[in-house]
This record gives C-alpha cells, structure tokens and sequence, in this order.
C-alpha cells in the first residue's frame, strides 16, 4: 500500500481495502449472505498483513472475540448480516458500556429473520439504533458507492477508535455485491486516528473509566503493564460494579454525550443540486444512486431539485438536514424500509413541513421510475 | 447524448453468467478505462434457478446501477429467455444459444441464434469454457468493449493452466459473433 491503485471491486471488498488502510489487525466473524465476501477475502489478506483471523462458532462469539481484542490494542471488525446483527446486540451493548472501540458492518438483507438472503433492504436503520437495550448513544455510517465505502470504512475505525465506541457500518446488498472503480489512496492521504492510550506508568495507580477534563478515556492495553477491570454493569472509575445512583447518573450521560456533543463532527453527507431546489431527496446507501439517477435527469430537464445523501445516519444530523432542507417545499425521503430515516427527517424539520416517504421494500433496488411516479403523486398529476 | 451499453447476461446458476459479466465489466474498467458496473440478481442455491447479471458500460458516471430496458440481452436458458426476453429494447440485440432456447416470440429486436455450446463441446470438448466462448460472441456481436482488454481481464483473473483453453473459447465466441 504505497502509491494509489484503481482496482475492480465489490462493496464488500471496498470496505476490507478501507479496514486494512485503517490498520485493522483483528478480524473474528462468521460468513452469512451477503456480506461473507469481507471474511472471505480477510482470511487472506490480513494474516499476509501481519494481523489476526479467526472464524469463531457464531455471530455472538465473534462479537466477543472482537471486543477482547480491541482491550488488548487491536483495531477490530466483524461483519455480518441481518440475522447475525440481531445476534451480536448483548455483546454491542456490552461494548457500548465498557467503551470499546470496534467496527461492525451489517451489510443489509432482507428480513426479519432469515428474510430474504440475496436481495437487497434497508430495514435494520432503527436496529442500529436501538438494537441493544438501555439507553445509550452509538455511531452507524453507510454509503453508496465503492469510493465512500472505502472512505466511509477508514471514518468509521477513527471514529471508534477517537470516541471509545463501537461504530456501525450499514451497507446493503447492492453496494455490498455491485463492481465497480475503486482508486485505492497512498498510504498518508487519508488521516488515521490511533486511540489515546494512557501516560501512566507501571506501578502507579491507573483509573480506566476517570474522563479526562475533555471527556476522553485514555486506555491501557489490556494484559500490558496495569491491572483493571472491565464489566457490562454500571461502573466506576476503577471499573468495578457501582449502584451509586450518582455513579449511574453520571455514566449514562457520559456515554451519550461524548456521541450526541459531537453530533456535528460525526455528521457526513454529501449534496448535489441543493441551492434553489423546491423538492429535496434525502436518501443514503443503495437507494442514493436512484436518487441521484432521478435528480440528474430532472435537472436536465430544468425541475428544481436537488438531494441529500446521508453518510451518517446515526447519531442522526437533525440540524443539517433542517439547513439544507429548510427552504424547500417538499421533501422526499427515499429508503428501503417504512420510513425509518423519514420518521427522523419529520422530526427534525417538524410541522408543517410536507415530508412524504418513497420506498419499496420487496427486496429490488428502488428505480428512478418508481422514484418519480412518487414525485408525480406528490404534485398531485397522478403516475 | 453520451454513449451508455445497458446489458444483461441471463442463465441458470453454474453456467458463469455473472463470471462473464464480471470478465466483461473489468475489461472495460482497468483496461480501457471506461465506468462501468455489474450488479448481479440470484436465489440462495449456488446451482439452478434463474441468474441474472446487470451491466452499464457508459462515458457518464453511472448512478442507478441496473437495467431496466437493455440494449443488450443474452439468454442462456429457455427459463431466462421467458423472463427476461421482455426487458430487451426496441433495436437492440438479444443473443440465445441455440441448444439450450428455442425462440418463440417475436420482439421488436435483432435476435442472434448461435451455436455456441455445439461449437464449445466440438472445439474444445470442455463445458465449463461455454461462458466464455458466449462472452467472445457477445464481443464479436457487439464490440462494446475490445477484444484485447478482455484478453487481458482474462490474464488477470484465471490461473496459467488455465489460460490458453479459455483464449481458446473466448477466440472461438469472437469468430462465431464477428462472422454471424
């Protein structure tokens, strides 16, 4: 990885290039449609680079696996889809609490359950979400193509690895099995976030869980110089079990403020055609290249609109889809589920914003064409 | 008005469809520097059923990535030619083997009926080559993407043994496609 290479990819292997860029070196998994093709080629390329791979029993050990190794100084992932997301929300939650940085990539199918393996959905945003149980703040990143894949990948190791949380990387089928360029950056092109490690030395006293004045956790690396404990109950600054209601009040904020404070640096979107649009597309994976399909296509034909792509979809960037969105008379948010962003877009812009929801949910990439009998709707000519 | 090839390789699971989407895709990408992508639509079995690869080779970027109406329909099977002969447009091309689909219906298209199973197990003797030999047709018919970029997508992607069967079949495609 010296100078930048155009290679032929898939999505999935979009994102082992932007894993590997980042400095993975821990990989624990277990292969399920669509998204077997990260593991697969993992296994290859990541003890050739120096790193781990271990194929684990299921989706809950790899999880696991994941989370120990990242105590120890690795930069994890697993990927996974649908069925095995649902799996891994004790040990995510678990994460989520003793903060633990690692990468998670749900490249979407259709569900729930085994659903409908090889086609494409978005369902599982609002699993992201609140997959695990409590209250709690997480990140969860998606893109639309192979250069925001790779792109998207590297963020969501530094931003594990900056804020101490696990991070979630939401593709779809679609962009997870589609081909096509990806240029490959020279090592350096892309800053990378290594994680703040503690200056305290052996033998002194270290606390895992006191926040400095700035919020942030220093770690130490896990069977190195300090002892500590680490645990899903509620903790304190030793990271022994606490009660103390002040401890719990404390704790819980801390965890979600270092994510919610920081909502504006984590917000990732892309616009095209936004300044004097009447009609904004807001949309994001998959779905986006539609959107973008339908966007060009009626600007050439001089409609006024433009589209949002969102790249952060958690926490959700309420203040910047109110920004771009404010000015327009109708916004369409375009996803492949009931409208789990739409709901998010409702609230943010709030009454009487006229916000509609385009979406299909039959396991077919949504067309331009179903795209703009919904925009023909919405102005009231029929399809 | 920019120049965009929309086209679908159909067949059954196992007969490398979407191989030859891939070969085809790649070519024009690495070697001839073009956009291109390839989607693929397919059930859970990795053997039978319908299989469908998508492909838009365009100077434009390419957003929506499928096809919808394609310029270019190669059907394998006589289950894929009855589901998806109806996505072909008005004057494009649609190419069927002529061993594995008898053409019924008649479409407002150019329709290429080549032996080039018949050939691959006459020439070659090997059928697991048969997609390649379609791919060097489909190429020969169409010339949407040279013959040497996909020689060298070829190169890249087969192991040395295996090479000079493949050249041979992709060869034999050509011919058939060129001089039909």
């Amino acid at each position: 990885m010296t100078a930048k290479t155009t290679k032929f990819v898939q999505g999935n292997e979009a994102c082992v290039e932007g894993a590997l860029y980042a400095g993975l070196d821990f990989f624990a998994g277990y292969p399920i449609t669509p998204s077997t093709e990260i593991m697969e080629l993992l296994a290859r390329r990541l003890p050739a680079n120096g790193g781990k791979f271990i194929q684990m029993e299921d989706e809950i050990a790899s999880m696991c696996a994941v989370i120990g190794a990242s105590l120890t100084g690795r930069k994890v992932l697993t990927a996974t889809s649908g069925p095995g997301f649902s799996l891994k929300q004790e040990a995510l939650g678990f994460a989520v609490m003793a903060e633990i940085p690692c990468v998670i990539v749900n490249v979407q199918r259709g569900g729930p359950s085994t659903g409908n393996p090889t086609h494409v959905a978005q369902g599982d945003v609002n699993q992201a979400r609140w997959g695990t149980h409590g209250d709690h703040a997480i990140v969860a990143l998606t893109a639309s193509n192979h250069q925001d894949v790779f792109a998207m990948t590297v963020e969501a190791f530094n931003i594990a690895e900056t804020y101490r949380t696990p991070v979630i990387l939401l593709l779809d089928e679609v962009v997870g099995h589609m081909r096509e360029r990806l240029t490959v950056p020279e090592a350096g092109a892309i800053p990378l976030v290594e994680r703040l490690r503690t200056s305290v030395r052996k033998g002194v006293d270290y606390h895992p869980y006191l926040p400095r004045d700035d919020g942030r956790l220093p770690m130490s690396d896990f069977g190195g110089v300090h002892r500590y404990n680490v645990t899903g109950l509620f903790h304190d600054m030793w990271g022994f079990p606490s009660d103390n209601p002040g401890v719990v009040h404390g704790l819980i904020r801390h965890l979600m403020d270092k994510i919610e404070n920081n909502a504006h640096r984590l917000a990732h979107y892309k616009t095209y055609h936004l300044q004097d649009a009447e009609t904004v597309l807001i949309s994001y994976g998959s779905a986006a290249r539609s959107a973008l399909h339908v966007t060009e296509n009626l600007r050439a034909r001089g409609e006024r609109i433009g589209l949002m792509e969102l790249q952060t979809l958690w926490p959700f960037p309420a203040e910047q889809v109110a920004r771009e969105c404010g000015h327009a008379k109708q916004v369409v948010v375009v996803e492949m589920n009931t409208g789990h962003m739409c709901q998010m877009v409702r609230a943010a812009l709030g009454p009487p914003a006229r916000v509609f929801l385009a979406n299909r949910m039959d396991g077919v990439l949504i067309t331009p064409t179903d795209i703009k009998a919904h925009l023909r709707l919405i102005a009231g000519r029929g399809v | 008005m920019t120049q965009r090839h929309r086209i679908v390789f159909s067949g059954s699971g196992g007969q490398g469809v979407i191989t030859a989407a891939i070969l085809l895709t790649e070519a024009a990408v690495l070697h001839e520097q073009r956009n291109a992508v390839q989607t693929q639509a397919y059930g859970a079995a990795a053997r039978g059923g319908a299989t469908r690869s998508d492909v838009i080779i365009s100077d434009a970027p390419i957003n929506y990535p499928k096809v919808n109406q394609a310029n270019f329909l190669v059907c394998l099977t006589q289950e894929a030619y009855a589901k998806y002969a109806p996505l072909i447009r008005p004057g494009g091309l649609l190419l069927t083997d002529s061993r594995f689909v008898t053409t019924q219906r008649k479409v407002d298209a150019v329709q290429r009926e080549l032996p080039m199973y018949e050939q691959v197990m006459e020439k070659i003797g090997k059928p697991v080559v048969f997609n390649i030999c379609v791919l060097g047709a489909f190429i020969g018919l169409t010339g949407v993407v040279g013959m040497d970029a996909v020689e060298k997508s070829l190169a890249q992607r087969l192991p040395p043994a295996f090479l000079d069967m493949n050249r041979g079949a992709l060869q034999l495609g050509y011919r058939l496609g060129h001089n039909d």
